[in-house]
């Protein structure tokens, strides 16, 4: 099988401060894959050299075995790749329709589209409407009103399906759950595995082991800017991959890196 | 469902209900609501009610035909560069150049078609493509060097200024030369009638500048960016949108339409002068404000600039034709600005 993604011995450096330490890194189709580490371990850098946020000073990413080098997550998103932010990326005062298409819009047909740019308001609302009733979402009373009026929960699930309508290789999401209550982080989690079910594969960087322990497929855990290994998490418990990745207990040979 | 982990099955039982929300909308609240929603209105129920004002205590003389279109004319210029400053505010930014561009590029339109004997649609060609280059660099000083607007255009707005004297050597081009040699740069001037009112054809100007800033900002994508950037430019990035080359845009648009109306200037004024509109800067902004458009960004409707505009020209004309000193003119403008950005901010916010 053919990893989504994989990175092989990529190092970044900034400054005396060796962020990615020759890390190696693997998501397989249809899988979600949890990223967990301590504070610092550079499992946030390594997702960012996966998306094109930050360039890699050495080593090589590849998507679907095809070596790729993107300058910004825009290319990256171009290729079917999408993240959900932990601080969402929408826009306040901008309608929920508006947030999902911003940055790819739809025209319209014909002279009005083409000649006068004019956006397609009514396709583009259909489809968000479609995709927010796809994911169980449409709690909302209108698909124009602004994503300020809606709760942390709401946005991170506007946010979510925003990235599973475009997703057509696999979606990062940086700790989706982290600013939410119980129950607003039952529906997210439960979005996560819906999306899986579409076969779309997930990259999951969370501190909450509960979560990742529910969801997860595998765990990469990061420790000093590499791989430390990878679990799956039907065989150890919550305190075995919390003492893999503080450095308490070394993990077996069998699973490392 | 059946995954959840065991503190979390108490949850099944749990209360559905998120939020329990207060009926009792009291009508302030609802207005502050629809508010929020429409930030256009506040301005029109202002023009409106400021009319009805004028018009009882300045009477017919005010509200006639003649008089109503002659603040139509009035406001013209000021007009065109509220509409200019419009599409920097919603960016967030501010541009204290406006003015400076608008003279600048009139006072070249000037020289290369008065002194110089350039035709004068390519005079004009050129000034409006200078105007794009002087907005290109306000542009490119907040992006690319990261200056704050506020100190970039403050600089830029300095040495237009003074280009613009080095260029007129502080003379006006007068009325009858620009008549002999260029008519064309005084197309604007040109009026028709209708009724008793004189229609010139800058007021027919800004409204079409209006209208099509407008349908760029609400109807194409561009203008959704604008807005996203205006609103989190942080969030905009992230989502997507290539901000520094769409906040150029804005600024080189804006220079754009700057020297359009410094075409229209010529027309409105007569001559050309390298003094004139000194104030426009400020007053640009004075209509954008009174429109309600947020000094913070992302909110507000390009159409609040030109009613802005018009509450202002209605106040002047009003005060003046009910025979108040020019002071007490300047003093209410002074108290509109405040009001406005209080109802702004009263507006802002409201919650859900």
């Amino acid at each position: 099988m053919t990893p989504v993604v994989q990175a092989k011995g990529v190092v970044k450096r900034y400054g005396h401060v060796t962020a990615i330490d020759h890390s190696d890194f693997e998501l397989l189709p249809g899988e979600i894959l949890a990223v967990i580490g301590d504070n610092g371990a550079g499992k946030s850098s390594i997702v960012k050299a996966i998306c094109g946020a930050t360039s890699p000073d050495a080593g090589e990413i590849l998507i679907e075995g095809k070596q790729v080098n993107f300058s910004s997550p825009i290319e990256a998103r171009e290729m079917g790749i999408e993240i959900v932010y932990q601080n969402l990326a929408l826009s306040p005062a901008l309608s929920i329709a508006d947030n999902m298409f911003t940055g790819r819009e739809l025209r319209k047909p014909g002279f009005l589209g083409k000649y006068l740019r004019m956006l397609d308001k009514q396709a583009m609302e259909r489809f968000a409407r479609e995709k927010l009733t796809e994911l169980g979402l449409m709690t909302v009373q209108s698909i124009k009103q602004p994503v300020e009026t809606l709760s942390g929960g709401q946005r991170q699930g506007v946010a979510v399906a925003r990235a599973a309508a475009f997703a057509t290789k696999f979606i990062i999401m940086d700790e989706p759950t982290a600013a939410l209550g119980v129950k607003e982080s039952r529906k997210v989690l439960e979005l996560i595995k819906d999306v899986r079910a579409r076969g779309i594969p997930i990259i999951l960087i969370s501190h909450n082991m509960p979560h990742v322990f529910e969801v997860a497929d595998r765990i990469h855990i990061h420790r000093l800017g590499k791989r430390l290994c990878t679990i799956n998490p039907k065989d150890y418990t919550m305190s075995d991959a919390v003492a893999f990745m503080t450095g308490a207990k070394e993990p077996p040979a069998q699973d490392a890196a | 469902m059946t995954t959840k982990p065991g503190y979390e099955q108490v949850l099944d039982g749990s209360d559905t209900q998120v939020a329990r929300f207060e009926t009792r909308h009291t009508l302030l609240k609802r207005v502050q609501h629809i508010l929020h929603n429409n930030p256009t209105f506040v301005p029109v129920i202002v023009l409106i009610l400021s009319l009805a004002v004028f018009w009882i205590i300045a009477g017919g003389r005010f509200f006639s035909a003649f008089n109503l279109s002659l603040i139509m004319q009035q406001v013209s210029i000021i007009g065109m560069l509220a509409a200019a400053q419009s599409l920097i505010i919603i960016t967030a930014g501010i541009d204290l150049s406006v003015a400076a561009i608008m003279i600048l590029m009139s006072v070249i339109m000037g020289n290369l078609a008065v002194h110089m004997g350039v035709p004068a649609p390519i005079a004009i060609i050129v000034g409006c493509a200078g105007g794009m280059l002087a907005g290109a660099m306000n542009g490119l000083l907040i992006t690319k060097i990261k200056l704050p607007p506020f100190i970039t255009t403050l600089g830029t707005w300095s040495i237009f200024f003074a280009l613009n004297l080095w260029l007129s050597g502080a003379q006006s081009i007068r009325s009858q030369d620009i008549d002999e040699h260029a008519g064309l740069l005084k197309f604007f001037g040109n009026a028709v009638n209708i009724g008793g009112a004189r229609i010139t054809f800058g007021v027919i100007l800004m409204i079409l500048i209006f209208i099509v800033l407008w349908y760029m900002l609400n109807k194409t994508a561009w203008g959704r960016h604008v807005y996203a950037i205006g609103d989190d430019m942080e969030a905009a990035e992230m989502s997507g949108i290539r901000t520094e080359r769409t906040l150029v845009s804005v600024y080189m648009l804006a220079g754009l339409v700057c020297a359009i109306a410094g075409w229209a200037s010529i027309g409105r004024v007569g001559s050309i002068s390298p003094q004139s509109f000194y104030e426009g800067n400020l007053q640009s902004i004075t209509a954008v404000v009174i429109g309600g458009i947020s000094l913070f960004g992302g909110r507000g409707s390009i159409m609040g600039a030109l009613f802005g505009a018009l509450i202002v020209g209605v106040f002047q004309s009003g005060l003046r034709m009910a025979g108040v000193d020019v002071l007490w003119q300047v003093f209410a403008i002074g108290w509109l600005i405040i009001i406005a950005v209080a109802i702004d901010q009263w507006i802002r916010r409201v919650s859900a």
